[in-house]
């Protein structure tokens, strides 16, 4: 429980060699086939990245990024596709201008610029894949994990789990 | 023939404005007075603790609890009203989402200290003396809370039921939040007791919203004479009226300045501040990074801007290291 | 193709159901650790003897305000500021556009400035009413000895009828719903620019508050005379207001115009020594060099005191550097009224307490009065005035923004703003010297001094509560500790200990309004 004594202690001790966790939305035009290419092309790259596949850029809304850090990503990676080839014309223009928003915002909360990024990857480039996260992961093992999920006391769960049946397709 | 229903009223990390906004009602408080029995109003009561602890768990019907939890004792009192009360409400932006005082969350508590008690061109205080330490009175008898720094919204220490949105609620949406709560169909819990739509859809200027908004700047309101009848967001400012709850007729923009957000929003949003950046970002027309972050230049302060009453219910509800 | 076992609508509700449930806010828990005793706690410590040694005020919170507002728009400030107190947002907007006046280096026009003035006196006339009639006022208008379920606003009505308690709520209302008209609202409002207000006023504007400002200077002349009834025809009043229990001798300070006269939008500040003598008078630019904020680690609040006087501690009398503010201050550090009514019950009310200047606490709250005819003659001028209608009612500002200081006097006494941009009008820093915390060191005196006067020996009878409450109640402090609220109870808790601290008993007023004294086994 927490008390006044350890009000601003950390409440999580991530070892210092821990790996970073980057949470990357790829948009499924272009992006994520990229990946895919890397994948069967046998490119070897970090494993840090847990990828969530999106529609389009423009599907992300700035809230999945601050709920990626806030439950403990130390980044998040934005792929889409380049300016002119979005699959939905518009949809990598919108991202862009609310990604350039948001990381202002993300610096004003001490999140430094390494951590969130955009990045214009089509389907063809899988090396491009490889370079990106080689590279955010080397920068972020230098700045260190982020930890912004660093909880005061254990959360309470007051709800129930809500009634979920399996689906299967 | 049963007895008045039990209400009541109380304040923690306060500016006073929620009280007062109770007393504005002037004659319709008097009908909820017919209609209730108000056992705590408007007064801290962490005196007589003890007749509250006394009173059976749920016999209020509701507490309208506003302030933010900043201290042990505020929490503590949030919880014992919690208990002793069936309906728990969040009065105002402060218990509702932290409020103004939230953005001492984008600071660590030290550097406030030491702004407020050692850097101040008028503090005097060559003895480097900060208050809330152990060191108070000669005989070492007296002693202040420690500063925590953290601001809490109240639902971030115990379960709300309801929320009544605005800093202050104003009238309309406080004489509606009572009655709704004091009749027969009370709403699903965890409701926002106001309509769940966004600001615009009330305000006098809608007509005048085109239905593409496309600027190359905007603008701070002391830039520009503002039109008194055009869309506050077309003109170039900072409305965030598209992603703030409705309830409040507009009274910001009825006074020619914008929305500021202080209703929170809408449901189905987690986090207002993104979503108010979100939909200010749409309206960047530039399609060229170089431009869009000349025309982000005109935006000097996104998280005072976007989030500034609801820093503590944030997705990032403190600024790293705070 | 596997089987879809569940009706795929159930399926997409459980899943939206449970990304909510991700979603739902982090809960907090807060050990409690020490037991605060409320928004404003006194602590009275005996001798060996019984007899008090000391009693502090303790203001336990602190919010940060001049820390956190670095990095917002200086534009901001005004709606920002005006949180700090929800009873006198108007003032703290006030003080804080006429800052950016100054950081932006713009003069408003005639138009704006007229305005302004008219919307703050509106102001003044309601938030003084409330505090007569709702606050402090109830001491005597039902008595300092009546029970205390009866010494609040539904006590004024039983004294005074109900009529005149309904004319009390429609001014306030009335008032209020102007404020609102011009400033968008009235509780935090938000008209408040650089170079002028944020939009236009109107003839139709115009007529309401000039129909609002003569009902206002009967309503303020009234109270005068019900006050001349219920208080100065009472010998035992006027004994309790001139007691020494309620008396300091300090510097005092206040707004005056051109001619020394009070003036609560703009002005100089003036300061009189605690024999009525004129000490200094400036600008609000060189407060720096005047007014110093002393720091106890007793408390969150900082005690003003004069700069050039050095810190000499909680005394008043020929060696103090403690001054005040507030009505009775701003009353004594000026010469007369603007308006001819006030004029003339200035002058009663010095010829009556015995010359200038009056050091009695108690007085505030006659002073008060005087400064609601004021403000209700003063309004019924601006009001009249069509330079108000001017189209010309913004200017807006071409300097590079650098620094600023704005002033006014709250209903508590004066306020003053001051900011630190950098060359794109970012605040860097601000200093906020707020009205409440100029009285603080005598705050603190009358705590101390009317809590030696009363207990006496360990005895700690019940109406010790009250009479320290009143010397409190009159200055009529802007923060959520001190005031006297509906119905009548209140939040400040007073504990005396003996040397070694042991609480020996505590009193707090119940909330049916009577008096709590507990003793520990």
């Amino acid at each position: 429980m927490l008390n006044a004594a350890n009000f601003d202690k950390e409440s999580h001790a991530v070892p210092e060699t821990a790996e970073p966790r980057i949470v990357g939305f790829f948009c499924t035009w272009c992006t994520y086939l990229a990946a895919d290419l890397a994948g069967t092309s046998r490119i070897k790259y970090q494993p840090n990245v847990r990828v969530v596949r999106v529609m389009c850029s423009g599907r992300i809304d700035p809230q999945f990024v601050l709920d990626a850090f806030a439950h403990g990503a130390d980044g998040v990676l934005i792929g889409g596709c380049h300016p002119g080839d979005c699959h939905y014309q518009q949809g990598n223009y919108n991202c862009l201008r609310r990604a350039l928003l948001l990381s202002r915002l993300l610096r004003q909360m001490g999140i430094e610029e390494e951590r969130f990024r955009v990045e214009w990857i089509s389907a063809a480039e899988g090396e491009r894949v490889r370079e990106v996260i080689d590279d955010m992961v080397a920068k972020l093992r230098k700045l260190g994990p982020l930890q912004m999920n660093r909880r005061l006391a254990p959360e309470i769960s007051s709800a129930q789990e809500p009634a979920c049946e399996e689906v299967t397709v | 023939m049963g007895e008045k229903p039990k209400i009541a009223f109380y304040w923690c990390a306060s500016c006073g404005g929620c009280e007062e906004a109770v007393v504005d009602l002037a004659e319709e408080v008097l009908d909820v007075v017919a209609a209730a029995d108000i056992v705590f109003w408007p007064v801290a009561l962490d005196y007589k603790r003890h007749d509250l602890e006394q009173m059976q768990d749920g016999s209020i019907l509701v507490t309208f609890l506003n302030g933010a939890i900043r201290t042990s004792e505020q929490d503590d009192m949030a919880h014992l009203l919690r208990q002793k009360s069936r309906y728990l409400v969040a009065f105002g932006s402060c218990s509702q989402m932290g409020g103004v005082p939230g953005l001492a969350n984008l600071f660590t508590r030290d550097s406030i200290l030491q702004q407020v008690y050692l850097d101040g061109p008028t503090t005097e205080n060559s003895d480097h003396v900060l208050p809330g330490g152990p060191s108070t009175d000669a005989n070492g008898n007296l002693t202040l809370p420690a500063f925590s720094g953290r601001v809490h919204a109240l639902d971030q220490v115990v379960e709300v039921d309801y929320y009544v949105p605005g800093c202050p609620p104003l009238r309309r949406i406080i004489t509606r939040a009572v009655a709704t709560l004091l009749g027969d169909h009370p709403p699903k819990e965890g409701t926002v007791l106001a309509p769940d739509q966004a600001l615009c859809t009330e305000c006098p200027r809608m007509e005048s919203k085109p239905d593409k908004i496309a600027l190359k700047q905007f603008r701070r309101p002391h830039e520009i004479v503002i039109d008194e009848a055009q869309c506050l967001l077309a003109q170039g400012l900072l409305c965030l009226g598209p992603s703030t709850r409705a309830g409040c007729e507009a009274a910001c923009i009825k006074g020619n300045m914008p929305c500021t957000g202080c209703c929170g929003a809408p449901g189905q949003v987690r986090d207002q501040g993104a979503k108010a950046l979100s939909a200010i970002a749409s309206l960047i027309d530039s399609q060229d990074e170089a431009e869009i972050v000349q025309i982000l230049d005109t935006i000097p302060d996104p998280a005072g801007t976007f989030y500034r009453y609801s820093v503590p219910a944030a997705l990032l509800h403190a600024r790293r290291g705070v | 193709m596997p089987d879809v076992t569940i009706p795929l609508e159930k399926a997409w509700q459980a899943s939206a159901a449970k990304a909510n449930e991700e979603y739902r806010r982090q809960r907090i828990t807060i050990d409690p650790v020490t037991r605060l005793e409320g928004h404003g706690n006194i602590q009275v410590f005996l001798d060996d003897a019984g007899e008090v040694d000391r009693a502090y005020f303790q203001v336990p919170e602190l919010r940060g305000f001049e820390k956190f507002v670095q990095g917002r728009p200086v534009e901001d400030m005004p709606q920002i500021t005006s949180r700090i107190c929800g009873v006198c947002p108007m003032a703290h907007h006030m003080a804080a556009t006429k800052a950016l006046d100054a950081v932006y280096h713009v003069v408003p026009p005639e138009a704006a400035r007229k305005l302004r003035e008219l919307v703050y006196c509106a102001f003044m006339v309601e938030d003084h009413s409330l505090h007569f009639f709702y606050l402090g006022g109830p001491d005597f208008v039902v008595g300092p000895d009546a029970p205390p379920a009866r010494r609040n606003i539904l006590g004024v009505i039983a004294a005074v009828g109900s009529e005149r308690a309904k004319e009390v709520i429609r001014i306030r209302r009335q008032l209020r719903e102007l404020m609102t008209l011009v400033a968008g609202k009235a509780i935090h409002p938000v008209f408040g620019l650089p170079g002028g207000v944020a939009k236009r006023f109107t003839p139709e504007m115009q007529s309401q508050f000039q129909a609002a400002a003569e009902g206002a200077v009967v309503f303020a002349t009234s109270t005068l005379r019900l006050f001349e009834e219920t208080v100065l025809g009472r010998r035992d009043y006027l004994d309790l207001i001139t007691s020494d229990d309620y008396t300091h001798r300090t510097f005092y300070m206040g707004l005056v115009d051109g001619a020394n006269r009070v003036n609560f939008y703009d002005g100089q500040i003036r300061l009189v020594t605690p024999q009525a003598k004129e000490w200094k008078k400036f600008a609000a630019e060189d407060y720096a060099s005047v007014i110093a904020e002393h720091v106890e680690p007793w408390t969150y609040a900082k005690f003003c005191y004069l700069k050039p006087l050095g810190w000499k501690g909680f005394v008043d009398g020929d060696d103090t550097s403690v001054f005040s503010v507030a009505p009775l201050a701003r009353l004594n550090a000026a010469d007369g009224m603007a308006t001819p009514l006030a004029d003339i019950e200035y002058r009663r009310f010095f010829d009556v307490l015995g010359g200038k200047p009056v050091h009695h606490t108690l007085a505030n709250h006659w002073a008060r009065l005087i400064e609601i005819l004021y403000a209700a003659e003063r309004m019924r001028e601006l009001a009249g005035d069509n330079t108000l209608l001017d189209p010309e009612y913004r200017v807006l500002p071409t300097a590079i923004p650098t620094e600023g200081v704005g002033v006014v006097e709250a209903p508590r006494g004066t306020l003053i703003h001051h900011y630190h941009t950098d060359e794109h009008g970012i605040v860097q820093r601000a200093n906020l010297i707020v009205a409440t915390q100029n009285n603080a060191a005598r705050i603190a005196m009358s705590v101390d001094k009317a809590a030696k006067g009363l207990i006496h020996r360990g005895e700690v009878p019940e109406g010790v509560l009250n009479r320290i409450e009143m010397a409190f109640r009159a200055y009529d402090p802007c923060d959520s500790c001190a005031t006297h609220a509906l119905p009548g109870t209140m939040p400040i808790r007073i504990t005396v200990r003996s040397r070694e601290g042991h609480p020996l008993a505590s009193l707090t007023s119940g909330p049916d309004g009577n008096i709590a004294s507990s003793r520990p086994l």
